[in-house]
């Protein structure tokens, strides 16, 4: 228990830099996969192909040989943005691909006979969109969405071994320093990923209680 | 077929979808173009880049690897099967003292990340090098937790009628368990136990972190001597594809074979087909 406290400055220091991968990586995931989720919902068959191509490629590959190409490889190509930028590139693309397939299922769960309704009103494409498709795709794709961003929060926890001091890392370092407080250290900082992931597991909850229709 | 965001084309419509066809194809051409040119202008195509993986000592550097991550895979899914039953039945126990405990192991293993949990074993185990037990051991955690929730989660979709029948026949609670509510439940569950194992299998790259034998760390001897990070770490990739893509056809033909009418995710989850034609994209999958 000592350890935590004598130590809570760096583990504060070490979350940070976990919530930052996440946002950046997270960001990146949702802008990507949501471009990739509409042409995977295109109507033009290469771009639906082009889409499942990129999804079963990055879905596919493990993350941490995602990471070894963007830290190591692309440079070798003279493309790099830095080791922190190039980490959550590889986290952004890889979870782009998990982010792709919940935009996916959550569109294709909506009812066929909604679009048929709202199209034999005379509705047109944009406010068939707008009225009636995208307020129910967004309350179906709430929930996996939130599992992606938690399954992405453990994952920031790769970084450790690539030169960012996030959390795990800490977790890495104290271990090795106190032997004999291991079980508080790693109790401490499981708790303090659990708290980030309630959080997100807590908005998804309130957003899908906020869109809540009674069907 | 009408789809739920676009209707079926009119000669305008398609029209339109023909050109973006066409755009999109020779978008797709150029960036293939794009990454063939830099990889050529930055000299990673040349042969001495991709050498290891034309010498027969290094493919069988790269085998061992790979055999070492499939025991570790296979070592670890299974033994997490049993550890996910015992615990997925236990958090359906009637008494709270197996119920609780149960809960709680899950949630936790289920929240902590996997990397952290295995660098602790390794840390417990006093940072034993090329071992696999550490790895083994956290994916056992992880995964079993995992598959407990599915399983609870398939043994409550199972219709109530079901075991409501079974007790009323007079069934003890463990033959309602085992002879009706599981056999049901497997049926639903296939697809998760799948994608799971997929899952499993692309984390046991984690014991690259211990340096622990696999596909993973095998890749490292090669990129250490050759410093082509790029070249060994595009090959490791499509092991991996390769690999995943093997055990989702085994899942789908194990789906076709035993399994209902719910079609395999590899997101995970259950995907219930859509009676009354709900819509589904036609993809490759």
């Amino acid at each position: 228990m000592d350890t935590l406290i004598d130590n809570y400055d760096l583990l504060l220091k070490g979350f940070r830099e976990t919530l930052k991968l996440l946002l950046a990586s997270g960001a990146l995931a949702m802008v990507v996969g949501t471009l990739v989720a509409v042409a995977r919902l295109s109507p033009v068959p290469i771009l639906r192909a082009a889409g499942a191509t990129y999804v079963t490629l990055f879905r596919n590959t493990p993350l941490v040989v995602l990471i070894i190409l963007a830290y190591y490889g692309l440079p070798q190509l003279g493309i790099d943005f830095g080791f922190f930028w190039n980490i959550s590139m590889a986290m952004g693309i890889y979870t782009a691909s998990f982010v792709t397939e919940a935009i996916r299922s959550g569109v294709n769960g909506i009812p066929l006979g909604q679009a048929e309704a709202a199209r034999s009103l005379g509705m047109p494409f944009g406010m068939t969109m707008t009225q009636v498709l995208l307020p129910q795709a967004f309350r179906l794709v709430v929930p996996p969405l939130a599992s992606v961003l938690i399954a992405l929060t453990k994952n920031t926890s790769l970084a450790a071994g690539f030169g960012i001091a996030e959390a795990t890392f800490r977790l890495k370092g104290l271990l090795n320093d106190n032997a004999t407080d291991r079980v508080a250290i790693f109790v401490g900082i499981a708790a303090g990923y659990v708290i980030i992931v309630e959080v997100i597991s807590l908005g998804a909850h309130l957003f899908e209680r906020k869109w809540a229709v009674s069907r | 077929m009408s789809q739920v965001l676009f209707d079926i084309p009119g000669p305008k419509a398609a029209r339109r979808h023909r050109i973006l066809a066409v755009v999109t194809a020779a978008a797709l051409v150029g960036i293939v173009g794009v990454v063939i040119w830099k990889l050529q202008s930055e000299g990673e195509l040349a042969y001495a880049e991709w050498e290891p993986f034309f010498t027969p000592a290094y493919l069988e550097l790269l085998l061992e690897g790979l055999l070492m991550t499939l025991l570790a895979g296979l070592l670890a899914i299974s033994a997490a099967m049993v550890v996910g039953s015992l615990f997925g039945v236990a958090k359906l126990s009637s008494h709270w003292f197996i119920r609780w405990p149960a809960w709680l192991f899950v949630e936790f293993f289920r929240a902590v990340p996997l990397l952290m949990l295995i660098i602790f074993i390794w840390a417990l185990q006093g940072y034993p090098l090329e071992s696999l037990t550490p790895l083994v051991l956290g994916l056992v955690l992880y995964n079993g937790s995992v598959l407990a929730e599915i399983l609870r989660a398939g043994i409550n979709a199972v219709p109530a009628g079901q075991s409501e029948a079974a007790y009323a026949l007079g069934m003890r609670k463990s033959q309602v368990m085992r002879i009706v509510l599981l056999p049901q439940a497997i049926k639903i569950m296939l697809p998760s136990i799948i994608s799971q194992c997929i899952v499993a299998l692309k984390d046991t790259s984690l014991g690259f972190y211990i340096l622990a034998p696999g596909l993973t760390f095998a890749g490292r001897g090669i990129w250490r001597e050759f410093k082509n990070y790029l070249q060994t770490g595009i090959v490791l990739a499509v092991i991996y594809i390769v690999l995943n893509l093997l055990l989702y056809l085994l899942g789908v033909w194990l789906q076709r074979r035993f399994g209902g009418e719910s079609k395999v995710d590899l997101v995970g989850g259950i995907v219930q087909s859509q009676p009354g034609g709900g819509a589904a994209v036609p993809g490759p999958y």
